[in-house]
């Protein structure tokens, strides 16, 4: 005789049974975790901001942000001004760090959208930092980072993430041997052009000596994920060239 | 192990060596390679598998008298997802930190073959307790060859050992916090090995793991 668990009817009541419990113990916990995983993610935010204008707890060698307690607090203390840019016109605007890039990038697909473009304010000790939130393609998915400047367009920290690259090799562009490469780097040539900076294979300059050279030493086996970034700084800073270029004037 | 009797301690004990998933069924060899460049990265994966197919096989266990044969291995993957989907979720509202470490293994958990392979060969037969014990005994066989790999492989590939070895081998010039200074055995000449972050020397470290053992045991050695 035929099994009861081979039946066709069996077989199709089964799977949308499954399908209705699955389904809604899924929906159950995504809905009930959202507001949590969302603040989540804005603290990252913050952290990310405050990490490339130098608000971090770095030891000898590893990146560490400061901790989640002191967030809200540092922000609002180191963060004096948030702008949004969009076209010719900007405008101050608190609420500028929820700004989406991704959504951003996608809505100039739409060819009378204006895009927006924040830019952060920061102060610390005296010392101005312009902070500007890029977004980009490395080997396996996005990457993106935060890069802080003075008003020459002078690199003062970055911060640089990603969400799949290769561990130990892509996935390194959030090490500080990496990152602090970045720092005192020009992203204007020398006729104070916009030039952006190279993640370079052969410039020569391992220990990075030449700040002056737009470019940093890449990291071995990430040949991929290197090229990324340095497209996603070029293409995402070079909107903010006029500003600059604006500012110094 | 007094807890167990010999036919239930077996499960867990056979895996981890003389039927090890990786080194002698060849299963879950992708995630193997991929992710062991770091040992971190192996630590953390070996937990999770722990965790997805321990609960995983209870879960398959359970419903192996009702689940139809015909759609059996969709369900299977679902549970899979599921599990995994619910860990992620979980994980980026208590400890965010942690699901960033992890993000790019999840969607490694639930292509990884050990899982199905179990669920296929072990839980669809067997009650859930000796369903647990075979799904933790093969996590840990996994993960012990991840671990071995990923040992080797981070601290010869970088000189870096879990944010520890720059204390076990001193420091190279690069990625150096005193510019220009050499210290411990790299002053002597030593240097790390770059090809041993690339995925073909996972496979050449996998390879010495498997010869070890054989030669340990010929009786695992087939004969063709």
């Amino acid at each position: 005789m035929e099994k009861k668990t081979d039946k066709n009817s069996y077989t199709i009541i089964f799977a949308i049974i499954m399908v209705i419990i699955v389904g809604g113990l899924l929906a159950l916990t995504a809905s009930s975790l959202k507001g949590k995983i969302t603040a989540n993610k804005e603290i990252e935010k913050k952290q990310n901001i405050l990490y490339a204008m130098g608000i971090n707890e770095n030891d000898a060698s590893n990146a560490k942000f400061i901790t989640k307690d002191k967030v809200a607090v540092a922000f609002t203390k180191y963060i004096k001004k948030q702008l949004i840019i969009q076209g010719d016109d900007v405008k101050a605007d608190d609420k500028a760090y929820l700004i989406d890039i991704k959504k951003e990038q996608a809505a100039i697909k739409n060819a009378n959208y204006k895009r927006r473009f924040p830019l952060f304010l920061g102060k610390k000790e005296g010392k101005i930092s312009y902070i500007v939130p890029i977004r980009g393609k490395g080997l396996w998915d996005a990457i993106w980072g935060f890069v802080s400047m003075d008003k020459n367009m002078v690199v003062q920290g970055v911060y640089f993430d990603h969400k799949g690259e290769t561990a130990g090799l892509g996935a390194n562009i959030n090490q500080r041997f990496f990152m602090d490469d970045f720092i005192g780097e020009h992203l204007l040539d020398k006729n104070n052009k916009f030039k952006g900076i190279a993640v370079s294979k052969s410039n020569n300059d391992p220990k990075n000596n030449d700040k002056l050279d737009n470019e940093v030493d890449a990291i071995a086996g990430s040949t991929i994920t290197g090229d990324g970034l340095a497209a996603m700084i070029y293409s995402e800073l070079a909107p903010y060239a006029s500003y600059f270029i604006a500012l110094k004037n | 192990m007094a807890l167990l009797n010999k036919k239930d301690a077996a499960l867990i004990k056979d895996p981890l060596f003389d039927n090890n998933p990786i080194t002698i069924q060849v299963l879950g060899i992708c995630s193997a390679l991929a992710i062991t460049a770091q040992l971190e990265a192996s630590i953390v994966m070996t937990f999770s598998v722990i965790f997805v197919l321990g609960v995983g096989n209870v879960v398959i266990s359970l419903m192996r008298n009702i689940i139809p044969s015909k759609i059996r291995i969709i369900v299977q993957l679902i549970v899979v997802a599921t599990l995994v989907i619910i860990v992620d979720l979980v994980l980026k509202a208590f400890a965010y930190e942690l699901s960033k470490t992890l993000s790019v293994f999840i969607g490694l958990i639930i292509t990884n073959c050990i899982i199905m392979g179990r669920f296929e060969a072990f839980a669809l037969a067997n009650g859930p307790w000796r369903s647990f014990l075979d799904g933790i005994g093969n996590a840990l066989g996994y993960g012990v060859i991840l671990i071995i790999v990923g040992f080797f492989r981070e601290l010869l590939g970088t000189g870096d050992l879990l944010g520890l070895g720059q204390k076990l081998l001193g420091h190279p010039l690069l990625g150096n916090p005193i510019p220009g200074e050499l210290s411990g055995l790299y002053k002597y000449g030593y240097e790390n090995n770059g090809f041993m972050l690339l995925a073909p020397m996972a496979l050449i470290v996998l390879g010495i793991v498997i010869w070890v053992q054989r030669s340990r045991n010929t009786s695992l050695i087939e004969s063709h």
